[in-house]
């Protein structure tokens, strides 16, 4: 989990950082197409003369926003939901009819759907990739409170005469949370992955925003001669994934007292 | 055991009934006109007008959900835009290279990835776990397409040993068919082998550590049947779960994997589809796709019925 939270934050930091240091993302060189890394390129350049180290590291502002984001509305989202259905027992079918649907339909396909019918565009983007990972946070949700509302505290609680929102509050939100925390690294990873693949695919980030997704895709052709332009974003797609995924296992242990942990 | 299946397939229904609204519901969600939408930027009021005519679209939602349903369950699932041939036969079309390629990586996935688990398990703490644990956290990190250029390039570029791109039916020829199979079979396999080894390895310790697996040991069982007679049958059932699920995995890796080697598969026709707004065929792969998933689901409950016999509902 260390390395995971570690490497994150060296990656956060670089991409904040980005204007600082990188060279321009967009600035055309056509002269200087395909270059090999040379001390003001340092991965050299593509295609159109562009740096790729600048556009590598802008592109991690890209995926990283787009992965917090969703991960951050996934969880409100599937979080209320799944309050609502964990709790309120008639609601709780209907729900979960809708969700087991919507987790029926591929990811992928569902957001490129989702973004073909209403333009390219990063905030449509977010919401598409969101959609789709909102029922297996609502389920994990809803089970972390079906476990715990019947327990003894809650009946307490409300005999006692809490109101409604307030019991919610103080005595079954805290039993979601560690699940929840959780499960949005594993969105997160996921819709970094997916972000990635659409902007690949060409359903994702508008081609003037350098993604990973759509410099691997652009750069595809020149695979033979100009390797670095493809491998480049490819590695550090990876290593942010590995992160966030090394992240959410580090999380995963934290919560778990059953896993055999070597400290 | 019998309202078991029954329940199942019930609420199998009640789920594809889900995916069919949400399906239909794509098209209708666009801010805009459906119409206009299809006919695309050039279109004149009449063409608008000749489109909402000839797909029913000026009918309240409700009757034009009703026929829809009405006519894929007849298996009418409308024609492309596009092209104008049948959706269903436009799908059937391609649907050999996408078979081959789900079948193989699953086959090869469901191997390795539980081999390797049984491996990392009865070695746990040992070179040979973390070596495993490692792999499959990176191999599910690392995103197929880099996965595939990275083979490509070392196996196809470099080496000159396998082709770079391309499929060819089995009908001309087995070798070949083979061969082209091999790159992108091996590219989508690795985020599965790194997941079902991850759950088979943490199924299996936890199977390991029970009682009646000392019993075995001190009895003096050998390894492997005591690997395989006593813990897999009983560390089976996440595993089974986790084969269901990635099958949605499975159809997303397959539509990267099938544009980044060039294979002629569904997964290509509904890349090309969503590029070129044609909604028949969307909604057919969509309707198809997720009423195999469901279907593989509930096969997957059904089969641990089998593997666990303490299961029965």
């Amino acid at each position: 989990m260390v390395i995971g939270g570690g490497l994150l934050a060296l990656l956060i930091v670089l991409a904040l950082a980005a204007p600082l240091y990188a060279g321009d993302p967009v600035d055309l060189d056509p002269f200087k197409r395909l270059q090999p890394p040379s001390p003001e390129m340092w991965f050299g350049s593509d295609n159109l003369g562009r740096d790729v180290f600048a556009r590598t590291v802008f592109g991690a502002r890209i995926s990283l926003m787009v992965g917090f984001v969703t991960a951050a509305s996934a969880a409100l989202s599937g979080l209320l939901i799944g309050v609502v259905a964990g709790y309120n027992r008639c609601l709780d079918g209907i729900v979960m009819r809708v969700m087991d649907g919507l987790m029926s339909i591929p990811t992928i396909l569902l957001a490129m759907a989702l973004v073909s019918l209403t333009g390219p565009g990063i905030g449509i983007l977010i919401i598409a990739i969101t959609i789709p990972e909102i029922p297996s946070v609502a389920r994990l949700v809803r089970s972390a409170v079906l476990g715990v509302r019947h327990r003894p505290y809650v009946e307490a609680a409300l005999c006692g005469g809490s109101r409604l929102p307030k019991v919610l509050w103080r005595h079954i939100l805290p039993s979601t949370i560690a699940p929840l925390l959780v499960q949005s690294a594993n969105v997160c990873a996921a819709a970094i992955l997916t972000e990635a693949s659409l902007s690949f695919l060409g359903a994702g980030v508008p081609t003037e925003i350098p993604s990973w997704g759509n410099m691997i895709s652009s750069s595809r052709l020149y695979l033979p001669i100009a390797p670095l332009t493809v491998f480049a974003p490819g590695i550090f797609l990876a290593l942010t994934v590995l992160a966030v995924n090394l992240l959410g296992d580090g999380l995963r242990d934290l919560f778990d007292p059953r896993s055999t942990r070597r400290h | 055991m019998a309202t078991y299946i029954l329940r199942r397939i019930v609420s199998t229904i009640a789920v594809m009934a889900m995916v069919g609204v949400f399906v239909f519901l794509l098209l209708r969600l666009a801010p805009g006109d459906p119409a206009a939408i299809i006919a695309g930027d050039a279109a004149t009021p009449q063409m608008i007008a000749g489109i909402r005519e000839s797909l029913g679209l000026s009918d309240p939602l409700p009757v034009q959900f009703v026929r829809w349903v009405l006519s894929i369950l007849g298996g009418d699932f409308g024609t492309s835009i596009l092209t104008g041939r049948p959706v269903l036969q436009l799908i059937s079309q391609r649907l050999e290279p996408t078979v081959s390629l789900a079948i193989s990586t699953m086959i090869l996935s469901v191997t390795f990835g539980m081999i390797f688990g049984i491996l990392a398990a009865w070695r746990v703490g040992g070179l040979v776990d973390h070596l495993l644990t490692a792999f499959a956290a990176l191999g599910f990190s690392v995103p197929v397409f880099v996965v595939g250029y990275f083979l490509i390039y070392w196996f196809a570029m470099i080496v000159h040993l396998l082709p770079v791109q391309g499929y060819i039916p089995i009908d001309r020829g087995l070798g070949a068919w083979l061969v082209h199979l091999i790159l992108p079979t091996m590219t989508l396999s690795v985020p599965f082998i790194a997941f079902i080894a991850r759950i088979t390895r943490a199924s299996m310790l936890e199977v390991l550590s029970e009682d009646y697996i000392r019993t075995a040991v001190a009895k003096g069982a050998s390894s492997y049947s005591i690997l395989f007679r006593h813990a897999l049958k009983n560390a089976s059932v996440p595993i089974l779960t986790v084969i269901g699920i990635s099958f949605a995995y499975l159809i997303a890796g397959v539509v990267i994997t099938e544009a980044v080697f060039n294979i002629p598969g569904v997964g290509r026709l509904v890349v090309d589809a969503i590029n070129n707004r044609d909604y028949p065929i969307i909604q057919g792969v969509l309707i198809l796709v997720s009423g195999l998933y469901v279907f593989i689901n509930l096969a997957v409950d059904l089969a641990y019925t089998l593997v666990d016999p303490r299961i029965r509902y």
